[in-house]
This record gives structure tokens, sequence and C-alpha cells, in this order.
């Protein structure tokens, strides 16, 4: 694990380093003088050989310091910290809608399988699977927004709304502590789009999961042992099976959680949230690098213990594996 | 692969529905992206200002962008820049990543050691989020986001390739061929090479559908291919500021790269079934 964060800082900080393009030139524009370039260049430390660069910032990053964002003028630390709670109620919103709609889609499916609810469903499942995120996110505010105007457009509160005072930074939490219950109510309009965007191809891929998993369970001896017992159906399917079959479900759900970041990069961008993945996009793009190896890391790091968490709680559903 | 010879996975390939489907997208599509220039009704790049933003209809089909060009005969060519660059992605992880694989497999030990830690530095990231960082640092063309994807996408061919070294390299031929005075890099490439290859050749397939998404995605958050390139993420995000009266220009674009997708997941899944019964 140490090894892979090292791994992932080093490269990233290389990546971003051995460059083409001059961030500082960047930022100052193309008028800017040459002095004054070099003294930018000299004030970010810029102008020291990389190796230097390298551990400087090692030893900045063992203190817990990812330096200084190019591009907004404040800690990479701040910016995490100010832009990540955003992608929080975004990613919750998005894991919530998945889980429910998928596992209850693909149990339907595996219970009444081969009728036509689960031929709908399993052609669902898979245009789904093959939608780009930013497309299904621009026609849902096509139709949901400027056709029917059902539901607000990009954004997390109206412009013109001031926000509530940050306590938690979760904009869900914040208004009700303030008692706002405009901007709590603004804030679900806004967050039901982009949420779907992202969960949807959740759906898709735990549904399916739930169904291939729960009909190789429906076919196991304890099922009919179970049925023979004179148990309702309803029993047998959620106690026996569902229970048994949730193992591949729960390992798909920990990769879908890890490939939300992915996902929340382009949601995020289609629907103007203030997130993480946003704020990636445009450090990425305007090669503000020391937010770039910050985010990467960050990223890098909640993705292994996305993975971490997976392997833990298959190991606790499944009896037959114990880490010692 | 158990036994199945490529002329069986062909067979139970068109035999299977889902596959056939795909496989008929992807043939339909590849036949489009060969023929463009000749049934493109008008020239991609070709702007006319007194026409822009027309709604589908006769002159303009799928109707027409911002500049006035045509959306039909971009969305055309742009199945030219998507498949061939997924085909050379594809290849460049899939080559590095079998290489890295069966070096690690074969060698075993220290080698195998060092060369899985770094492929694990590799999978510890996002791949969207490695692409872009690799695509923004090395500046924003399409033969940088074929390095960038390659650079995220070789990991699972590595992986693959090593196991099934590992399991080539105690079979007997091997052992055979070490007998007579084989050396290392000729058991490597006329032995175990060869062995290792079909899972790889499955894998290109099942991944081809992620790769095109990722490539579409990069594009359209401004990483990829630049403007006027008609690639299909790059023209869905150009129409955005056509939402919603030009609602046509992202549209179409979104439309073919769920198709081609689709047409990939398909024939994955297909293939998958074919492969692992169970699955089913």
């Amino acid at each position: 694990m140490v090894v892979v964060v090292w791994g992932v800082v080093t490269i990233t900080f290389f990546v971003a380093r051995v460059i083409p393009a001059d961030p500082v030139a960047a930022i100052l524009g193309p008028q800017a003088p040459q002095d004054a370039i070099e003294r930018e260049r000299a004030r970010w430390g810029l102008d020291k050989p990389i190796h230097i660069q390298y551990v400087r910032y090692i030893s900045g990053l063992l203190r817990g310091d990812l330096g200084v964002s190019l591009r907004t003028r404040r800690p990479v630390s701040e910016d995490i910290k100010q832009f990540f709670p955003a992608t929080v109620e975004l990613g919750v919103a998005a894991l919530i809608i998945g889980i429910v709609l998928g596992i209850g889609v693909g149990v339907i499916s595996a219970v009444r399988s081969g009728s036509l609810i689960d031929h709908t469903s399993r052609v669902f499942a898979i245009v789904g699977l093959s939608m780009p995120a930013f497309w299904l996110g621009l026609l849902l505010l096509l139709i949901f927004y400027h056709t029917l105007g059902w539901l607000p457009g990009p954004g997390r509160l109206p412009y013109w709304y001031p926000l509530p005072p940050r306590v938690t930074g979760l904009l869900f939490i914040d208004s009700i502590i303030a008692k706002d219950w405009f901007a709590l109510k603004s804030f679900l309009q806004h967050l039901v789009l982009p949420a779907f965007t992202l969960g949807w191809l959740s759906t898709a891929s735990i549904a399916r999961i739930t169904r291939s998993s729960m009909l190789e369970v429906m076919h196991e001896e304890y099922i009919k042992t179970a049925r023979m017992k004179g148990l309702r159906e309803s029993l047998v399917i959620l106690k026996h099976a569902f229970r048994n079959a949730l193992l591949p479900i729960v390992t798909v759900i920990g990769i879908r959680i890890a490939y939300m970041l992915e996902g929340a990069v382009l949601t995020e961008t289609v629907f103007a949230w203030p997130g993480l993945g946003r704020y990636a996009t445009q450090s990425f793009l305007s090669i503000d690098f020391n937010a770039v190896v910050g985010v990467a890391l960050f990223m890098a790091l909640l993705y292994s213990f996305c993975n971490l968490v997976v392997d833990l709680l298959y190991a606790y559903l499944n009896p037959k594996i114990r880490y010692v | 692969m158990r036994g199945l010879t490529w002329r069986d996975l062909w067979r139970q390939i068109v035999r299977n529905p889902l596959s056939l489907t795909g496989l008929s997208i992807i043939v339909l599509l590849v036949l489009l992206a060969i023929l463009a220039p000749y049934i493109a009704p008008h020239d991609p790049f070709a702007t006319d200002p007194l026409n822009k933003l027309t709604p589908p209809g006769r002159e303009h089909l799928l109707g027409s962008d911002g500049l006035g060009r045509d959306v039909l005969s971009r969305v055309l060519y742009g199945t030219r820049i998507s498949l061939w660059i997924a085909v050379l992605i594809v290849l460049t992880a899939g080559v590095f990543g079998t290489a890295v694989g069966i070096v690690a497999g074969f060698a075993g030990g220290f080698v195998d050691n060092i060369l899985m830690r770094i492929t694990d530095i590799f999978m510890a990231f996002p791949r969207l989020i490695l692409a872009m960082a690799i695509a923004a640092a090395l500046g924003p063309s399409l033969t940088n986001v074929v390095i960038a994807i390659a650079f995220s996408a070789w990991t699972v061919f590595a992986r693959l390739a090593r196991s099934r070294a590992i399991a080539i390299r105690e079979e007997d031929f091997v052992e055979a061929a070490r007998a007579v005075g084989a050396s290392n890099l000729r058991i490597l490439v006329v032995h175990i090479l060869p062995m290792a290859l079909s899972p790889v050749i499955i894998q290109a397939t099942l991944s081809m559908g992620g790769i095109i998404l990722t490539a579409a995605g990069l594009g359209f958050l401004g990483f990829g291919a630049q403007p006027p390139t008609p690639e299909w993420g790059v023209m869905v995000s150009e129409g955005r500021t056509f939402m919603p009266h030009g609602w046509w220009v992202s549209t179409f674009p979104g439309l073919a790269i769920m198709i081609t997708v689709l047409g990939f997941n398909l024939l994955g899944d297909g293939i998958r079934d074919i492969l692992d019964p169970r699955m089913r």
C-alpha cells in the first residue's frame, strides 16, 4: 500500500512536471515580461532542478502540505476540502439510486426470468452501459429542463440565492442546520438530474449482476428445500436466495463506487456542479500542477480505499475467505 | 479458452442473437468509416454562414451546426476517428501489457514482483483521471489521447498475460524446449506468446467499448481532439452552446457513440456468455 501511494505520487509528479507547456506563462498571459515570469518561477520554486523540486514536494507531502494552486492561489488541500463535499453529495445520491433501482430491477428480472419485464430490463441495462454519461446528462437537461421545465438546470442552487452558512460543506445538512427550507428544496431539485446521470451506469451494472447472481442461487438445492418446507415465496426469495446472492452484488457495488469518481468528472462538467471532478478538469486543463498532483493523489487514495473496503466486506460476507 | 477453437467461437458468435447484432453493428460502422468520403453528402469542414443551425431536413439530414457544417457528414467522418483511435489504443495497450505480463509471469521472482508493483500503481488510479493527467501534460491532440488511454489501459492485459504465462511455464513442452537448449527469449516468443494470445485478443474486444467511451469523454472535456476535428466527443461539447434550440448538434454525435459502444458491448457479452455459460 505504501509502495503504491509513493508510486502514485511519483508518477503524477513527473507527469505534471515533464511538460512542454509552461504553466506560469499560461497563467500570466502571453504579454507577460520575461522578468515577471522569472520572478514568478522563482517564487514557486520552479527554477530549481527537478530532483530538488521532487524532494521538496515529498517532504511537504509528509507534513500534509500539497502545495499552492497556481490557478486559485490557495493551498490545494483547502481547495479539496471545499470542493469534495459536493462530490460526496452527488455520489451518495447516485449510489442510492443505483443500489435501489439496480437491485430492485435485478431481483424482479431473476424471479420473472424470461418474461417481458426481464427482457425489457436487460435491454435497458445493456443500452445504459453503452451511453456516454456526458451525453445522457445533456439529454436529460434538454428534456426535463429546457423542454418540460420540470426541473432546474445546472448548478447546486439558483445563482442568485445565497448559500447557507458553511458548516459541513454538505448543502443538504447545512441547509437543515440553517433551517433554510427553500435552499433544501431547491438543492434536492437540482440534485435529481445529475444524480440520475451518475447513478444510471451503476443501476445498469448492479441490475445485471443481481439478476445473474440470483438466477444462479435460485437453482440451488436449499431453495427447493425452503420451498418444500412451505415457506412463503417472498421469504424464500428475500431471505434464502437474495442473501446468498449478495456476494457478487457487493463486489460490483464497490467497483461502481470507485468508478463514480470518473463519472463525477463528466457529470459535474455537464451540470456545472461545484465538486472535485470539475475542479480536477479545470486544474488539469490549465496545467496547474500542484492541483493536478494533489487531486490525482487524493482520488487514487480514495479509489484504493474503496477497493480495500470491498475486499474487507467480501471477506466479512463470505466466511470461506478469512484474512489473517 | 478450455478447448474452444477460434472456429467454434466464431460459429457460436454467429448463432447467438446478441453477439450477432453486435458484430453486425461493428461491421456496418467499419464500412461507414471506410466509405465516409464517398457517402458523406457534404464536406465535413465546409462552413456555410447562411445556413447555420438548420434543423434536420432535406438539405441536411441531421441538421447543420453553429458554423453551418453538415452534422451527418461530420458524424460519418467521426466514425473513422473513433474506430481508428480505439484500435490504436487497444493495439498499443495490448502489445505493451502482454509484453510486461509474459515477461513477469515467465521470469517470476524479483522481476515479477517489480513489474507487478508497477502494474498495481497504475491500477490505483481511476482510468479517466490518469488519462486526463497524461493528456493534459502532453497537450491536447489525438495522438496524445492514444498515448494517455493506452497508459491507463495496459494493466488489464499485463495481468491476464502474466497469469497465462505462469500456467504455460509449467507445461511439458516448455520443459522440452529448454531441454533441447532453447534460449529464454525463444521460449518466450515461440512457445509462450502464441499460447497466451487468445485471452488477450478476447480481452481486447471486451475493452473496446470502454476505450471508445473514455476517448469520447476526453474529447468532450477538452483533453482530446480539438475543433474543428469531427471527433464525436468534441462535437457533443460544441453542441452544448446551442441547447436547446439546436439540440441536433449534440444529440446525433452522442447517439453515434452509444451505437458504437453498444455494438462492442453486445459482441463482448456474447463472447463472455460463450466462454462462461454460468453468466447467461
